[in-house]
């Protein structure tokens, strides 16, 4: 029996390294429930490591391997890196193998592998997606990913938890993005400093999956190790209609009197739509300070602004409007069942008809892999969550960040515009 | 002890800079002439092995791409000492055998500047200024893991031990 109340992220810990309690500070080694890798840090680079030790991955049932980063593929080393990923998968008897079906931090959810209270890693800076659903999850590069496939072992260092309370309710056209835009300006990048960030309050109770995905993602943006929303209600359904079993969910949630190494309060109606200026998501403000920008290309993209929700958000403002001219709207859709249900449910056909290019479903622009790139001196406004220079194109493009939202209603005006001008209208 | 020079960087230096995701399916020969080279054009030319990059807070945020990591130890850097890390990239950096050195005070060290470190007693004595500053040492088991050369050297020593006993 603890005597000590504990957070969440301390519980999940204490369960995966087998100690009876666990103190923030304390190295720990933890078996891990899952491994996710992709096609860029993933066989091609881990296969080589694994051969070396002569051993297999440690159990084929605990990995999930997804293609997205070269894909879809342009050139022979791109395809090279696919056909190589997919012999691997053969070669270790990985079933759990998901092939050119959208960015790995939305699939992996919704195909049903996550369930409260697991330790998972990810290949993937933005691994603390899976938070969301109650997992300790965080990205590891692909040497400490060969190690966990090797051995089904990591080592953590017990984190402290950054409680951050949202209390309220979100005004209109204030988005999950704009909350992580304005976390990122007022803590700045490295406010998470490495430990785990828990959201809670009423106002994120509130918030659809979708929505709280977006807050756990950018926890990579804040710095922060792991990016935690407690499992309710809503997290228990979601999963069910997933496939996943959401188990002893209710378990999973820091105890009254845990002890927070900060916590931070927000009052959620007070939040205005944010807007990131080049080149770091720390450069936030609210979005009328930005409103004589224009930009050439409007990218609605990746794994944090490109799901289901976000389309519908865009196309909610977009619904019989044309984007201005000479502005380009480019979307991705975040993975390709977002994108099937976009299509059958008419979202996607609202965002054409107003004169988006509709991109394959990968990671895309935004991991700046590929050979479609923004050109010297580009302005781009994009729903992704980083702008660091040169990382979507020349080092001369100038990148905004900013929700569904506010790109849509930039795309009507021709400039960076506060969507709540048009959403009273919508 | 073998020492070297200080190459100064700013703070929040990321995986970008560090290394190019359009490059990131080139062989890491090619992607570590690029290294840092956004900022500073000569630094993957002209760094030398034993050098140590002295930068802000937040060194290394970002991607997890381990080639930022990878493509330092490429470059012969000795360790990267800075204020904090991002965390990634701190846990790629021993993974592949690269020191680095949490140090408040790294303002105090400047570009040029010849330097010698000791990681487990967290010293660094700055020839140069002949100043000691002090950075948090660095734990025993990572240590081990670096004298290995990273973990997969590490790994494999221990598989083998393993199999001996």
């Amino acid at each position: 029996m603890n005597s000590r109340p504990q957070t969440l992220a301390e519980k999940i810990l204490s369960r995966a390294s087998g100690a009876s309690v666990v103190q923030p500070g304390a190295i720990v080694t933890g078996q891990v429930d899952l491994a996710m890798i992709h096609d860029s840090g993933g066989p091609r680079r881990v296969s080589p490591i694994l051969q070396r030790l002569g051993v297999p991955v440690w159990d084929p049932e605990r990995v999930v391997v997804i293609t997205d980063h070269y894909v879809p593929t342009f050139d022979a080393d791109s395809e090279q890196i696919l056909a190589l990923t997919r012999d691997w998968v053969r070669e270790q008897g990985i079933s759990r193998f998901y092939d050119q079906q959208g960015i790995c931090h939305v699939v992996l959810p919704e195909r049903g592998h996550l369930r409260p209270g697991m330790l998972v890693v990810g290949g993937d800076s933005h691994s603390p997606t899976g938070g969301a659903f109650g997992c300790y999850m965080f990205g590891i590069g692909a040497t400490e990913m060969a190690g966990v496939l090797a051995t089904g072992e990591i080592w953590l260092r017990v984190p402290e938890t950054l409680r951050i309370e949202w209390d309220g309710t979100f005004g209109p056209g204030v988005l999950a993005k704009d909350v992580m835009l304005f976390l990122c300006g007022q803590l700045g990048m490295d406010g998470g400093r490495y430990q785990a960030v828990e959201y809670a309050g009423s106002a994120v109770a509130r918030l659809s999956m979708q929505e709280r995905m977006t807050l756990s993602n950018m926890t990579a943006e804040l710095g922060g190790q792991a990016g935690l929303v407690p499992p309710d209600e809503t997290t228990a359904q979601w999963l069910q209609a997933h496939g996943s079993d959401p188990g002893d969910w209710a378990l999973w949630h820091s105890d009254p009197g845990a002890t927070f190494a900060e916590q931070h309060h927000f009052d959620a109606p007070a939040l205005s739509p944010q807007v990131a200026a080049p080149h770091s998501p720390a450069n936030a403000a609210p979005v009328a300070e930005f409103h004589d920008v224009v930009p050439e290309v409007l990218y609605l993209g990746a794994c944090t602004g490109a799901k289901l929700e976000d389309l519908r958000a865009a196309a909610r403002l977009l619904k019989g409007q044309r984007v201005r001219s000479p502005m380009q709207l480019w979307v991705a859709p975040a993975s390709v069942r977002d994108r099937q249900q976009a299509t059958e449910e008419g979202t996607l056909r609202i965002l054409e008809d107003a004169g988006a290019s509709i991109l394959p479903s990968a990671c895309g622009l935004c991991a700046g892999y590929g050979p479609q790139r923004l050109g010297p001196g580009q302005v781009c406004l994009s729903s992704t969550a980083r702008n660091f220079k040169g990382r979507m194109g020349d080092p001369t493009s100038q990148v905004y960040l900013c929700s569904p939202y506010t790109l849509a209603a930039s795309a009507r005006a021709g400039r960076i515009m506060d969507p709540r001008e048009f959403l009273e209208e919508a | 002890m073998a020492h070297g020079r200080v190459w100064a960087f700013g703070e929040n230096v990321d995986t970008d800079q560090l290394a190019p995701g359009a490059l990131m399916k080139s062989p890491l020969d090619e992607l570590a002439r690029h290294c840092l080279a956004g900022v500073r054009p000569e630094f993957p030319q002209e760094v030398a092995p034993g050098d140590f990059i002295v930068a802000g807070k937040n060194f290394g945020m970002g991607s997890s791409r381990e080639q930022a990591a990878q493509a330092l130890v490429h470059l012969g850097v000795k360790a990267v000492i800075a204020p904090s890390f991002a965390g990634i990239f701190q846990r790629n950096a021993y993974n592949l055998g690269l020191l680095v050195l949490e140090c408040p005070e790294a303002f105090r060290l400047h570009e040029g500047d010849q330097l010698e470190v000791d990681p487990r007693s967290g010293t660094i004595s700055n020839q140069t200024t002949e100043e000691t500053l002090s950075c948090v040492p660095v734990p025993e088991f990572l240590m081990a893991m670096l004298e290995d050369g990273g973990l997969v050297p590490h790994l494999e020593r221990k598989l083998k031990q393993q199999k001996a006993t």
